[in-house]
């Protein structure tokens, strides 16, 4: 699946395209096929997202997975510091985004 | 400390304004990420993994208690209760609001700090030796020079896009503690002839290629300061290569034209400049030591020192050094807890240490290019005192230049550059060695750590270097040894191939373990690795 994603234009939190909306949580993350890029180009110029790009990734049973680990870091917030992750009551998130 | 002067706060009030202007265009639309990009970094806001990370500038490492406070309000009221100290001697916060910035660039402003040129290609924030104007082994304090360099730099029309960015250091030890010849300027003050003038070193520098700077002047008088350097930024701006960003900085530069060829340039165009009549009178220079003058000491206070708590007397022992005054010690607070995360600080230990400076310690603090913090002048008698208070804050860790004392680059956890994360070795390293009496017993250890070949962890100058690299989407980490970022400077070597996350530790152990077996009277594993060479240590590593 491709994924859609980039940054709050605001509070530069990492955010995902849902389909109609931008979402801090990758579980609402859509499969955007072939019109990522235009959806990004949109968007950017309506101002709801910063540096917005396409990235690769596989529906797993626990939701959209990216393909690359910096984008799963991203997704969920620092592994060492689980406290301040989507996260924060789930102790193995960390591990499972390695 | 150095006060700003009107024309100091003035600047800096106007591009606080200007860049409130710019951000609220940007919200509004009026303003393409592609127009506002430089213009947020010119006021060190970064996009970072998670969110917008803005570098707060702390000049020559030197702060007053009022300047730490702030730190911690900003990181309390704006950010998430923390900040991270780096090896340039800065800060970085990492979670912070594009439409929160102007008023934290205000409150900033308020306490004579910003973050302009904290990005950029232009002459960052002028880095020194912490113990600067405490070390009993200083000849003078470093700072009024690196001050003079401030004023110099900040916002020197002819520097702001330079061909790269550009980084300067002065010490005036014998004791380098700023890793000054891995800058592109590096800067000794010496003493010739009962006068103080700069050595000044040129093209050194870590990132991909790791350069040691060559000596370019042996000594320049202090009334040709600013023109010589002038004259190095010019022939470097103008023979630099813009046309590669990986062969753009200085060190390439000098690497390829040789030293001399650079040298007999500078003093050209060092001829040219001269009559310019930049640099400023002796009087503007003596009004700026006057800032650094040492604080009124206790002039009676005691050397003795009661050791018989065992616990303070290690961390004495490993955390305090020698001052240049009678009864008094230079205090380092480790920022390298066992469990922590290299360089992270909260709120509430900012405030802390901002108290015990304010109580203890003249008003002053310092950042240290280890990324711990230091107060530069407590009394003797009151060592014991600030060590409770630091124990009670999990502050007191005494393992200063030991192993578990890492520097480690923020990584794949929080920078968008980076190939692997270095704050998890860091911990697992730790945890390894976290028993004290073996930390002691392998002794000064150096261990340094980058998420990827930019070198912000200074792994090239690591006694023990890891720099963390994408094997095929997987996280990897090559092992060096042998580098110095001390007097005794030096790159480190690569041992083979890299390893995963778990392997790089066992490695590290079993390379310790060699040093332990093969180490002679007095050798820290640097000396050893000096003698005896890669290929017993590759041995024991790869079997
Ligand atoms: C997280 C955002 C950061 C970014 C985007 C970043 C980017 C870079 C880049 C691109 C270089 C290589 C420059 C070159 O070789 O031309 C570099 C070098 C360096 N950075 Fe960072 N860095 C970041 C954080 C840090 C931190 C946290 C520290 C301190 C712990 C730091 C300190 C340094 C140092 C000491 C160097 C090598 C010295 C040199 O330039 O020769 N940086 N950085
Ligand atoms: S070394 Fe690389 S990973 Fe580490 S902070 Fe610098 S740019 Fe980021």
């Amino acid at each position: 699946m491709k994924l859609l994603t980039g940054n709050d234009l605001n509070t530069g939190l990492v955010t995902w395209w849902t389909g109609k909306d931008w979402s801090i949580h990758i579980e609402d993350a859509v499969d955007v096929g072939e019109d990522g890029e235009t959806i990004a180009a949109a968007e950017e110029l309506a101002r709801r997202i910063n540096g917005p790009y396409v990235i690769g990734g596989e529906l797993t049973a626990e939701g959209p997975r990216p393909a690359h680990i910096k984008d799963r870091i991203r997704a969920l917030g620092p592994t060492v510091r689980v406290d301040l992750t989507l996260k924060p009551n789930d102790p193995s998130a960390a591990e499972r985004v390695i | 400390m150095y006060q700003y002067d009107q024309y100091d706060q003035a600047m800096v009030d106007a591009r606080v304004a200007e860049f409130a202007d710019q951000v609220k265009r940007r919200l509004s639309g009026d303003m393409t990420e592609d127009q506002f990009k430089p213009l947020r970094l010119m006021n060190g806001l970064y996009l970072q993994l998670h969110a917008y990370m803005l570098r707060v500038a702390i000049p020559y490492g030197t702060l007053s208690s009022k300047q730490m406070h702030m730190l911690a309000h900003i990181a309390r009221k704006y950010d998430r209760d923390y900040g991270h100290f780096t090896t340039r001697q800065n800060l970085q916060f990492n979670w912070i609001k594009l439409d929160d910035t102007p008023e934290i660039l205000t409150d900033l402003a308020s306490v004579e700090m910003h973050a302009i040129q904290t990005s950029g290609n232009c002459i960052r924030n002028i880095s020194s030796d912490q113990f600067a104007g405490a070390a009993a082994d200083e000849i003078t304090d470093p700072r009024p020079w690196a001050e003079l360099l401030r004023q110099w730099s900040s916002f020197h029309p002819e520097f702001s896009y330079l061909p790269r960015k550009f980084k300067i250091c002065v010490i005036a030890a014998q004791e380098d503690r700023a890793a000054m010849r891995l800058h592109d300027i590096g800067i000794q003050i010496i003493e010739k002839d009962g006068v103080h003038g700069a050595a000044v070193y040129a093209g050194g520098g870590m990132g991909r290629t790791p350069m040691i700077a060559p000596l370019i002047k042996e000594f320049v008088p202090l009334e040709d300061l600013l023109s010589y350097l002038e004259a190095c930024l010019r022939v470097y701006n103008r023979y630099g290569r813009r046309d590669n960003m990986y062969k753009a900085r200085i060190k390439i530069l000098i690497h390829e034209i040789g030293a001399d060829s650079y040298r007999a340039q500078v003093e050209e165009e060092f001829a040219q400049v001269k009559a310019l009549g930049i640099d400023p009178p002796r009087a503007e220079f003596d009004r700026i030591a006057a800032f650094f003058a040492m604080p009124d000491l206790d002039a009676n206070a005691s050397d003795d020192l009661d050791l018989s708590h065992k616990d303070f007397a290690l961390w004495v022992g490993q955390n305090v050094a020698k001052h240049k005054a009678a009864g008094h010690a230079i205090v380092t607070i480790s920022l390298k807890p066992i469990e922590g995360i290299p360089g992270d600080a909260t709120s509430a230990q900012m405030d802390l240490m901002a108290d015990l400076a304010l109580q203890y310690s003249h008003d002053e603090l310092r950042i240290t290019h280890a990324q711990n913090v230091v107060l530069p002048h407590v009394r003797k008698a009151d060592l014991f005192a600030v060590w409770e208070k630091l124990v009670a804050a999990g502050l007191a860790t005494p393992n200063l230049d030991l192993i578990t004392d890492m520097i480690a680059c923020p990584g794949l956890d929080y920078c968008s550059l980076a190939n692997a994360r270095s704050i998890p070795v860091a911990q697992k390293i730790a945890d390894r060695f976290a028993d004290l009496d073996r930390q002691r017993d392998l002794g000064e250890l150096k261990l340094k750590i980058s998420g990827c070949i930019n070198a912000c962890g200074h792994h090239h100058a690591g006694h023990i270097g890891i720099l963390g690299v994408d094997k095929k989407g997987k996280e990897n980490y090559q092992l060096s040894f042998g580098g110095s970022g001390a007097q005794d400077v030096s790159i480190a070597n690569i041992t083979g191939p890299g390893f995963d996350e778990d392997g790089v530790v066992d490695a590290i152990e079993r390379a310790t373990d060699k040093y332990l077996a093969e180490r002679r009277d007095g050798e820290r594993f640097i000396d050893t690795y000096r003698r005896i060479g890669m290929a017993p240590f590759k041995e024991a590593i790869y079997g």
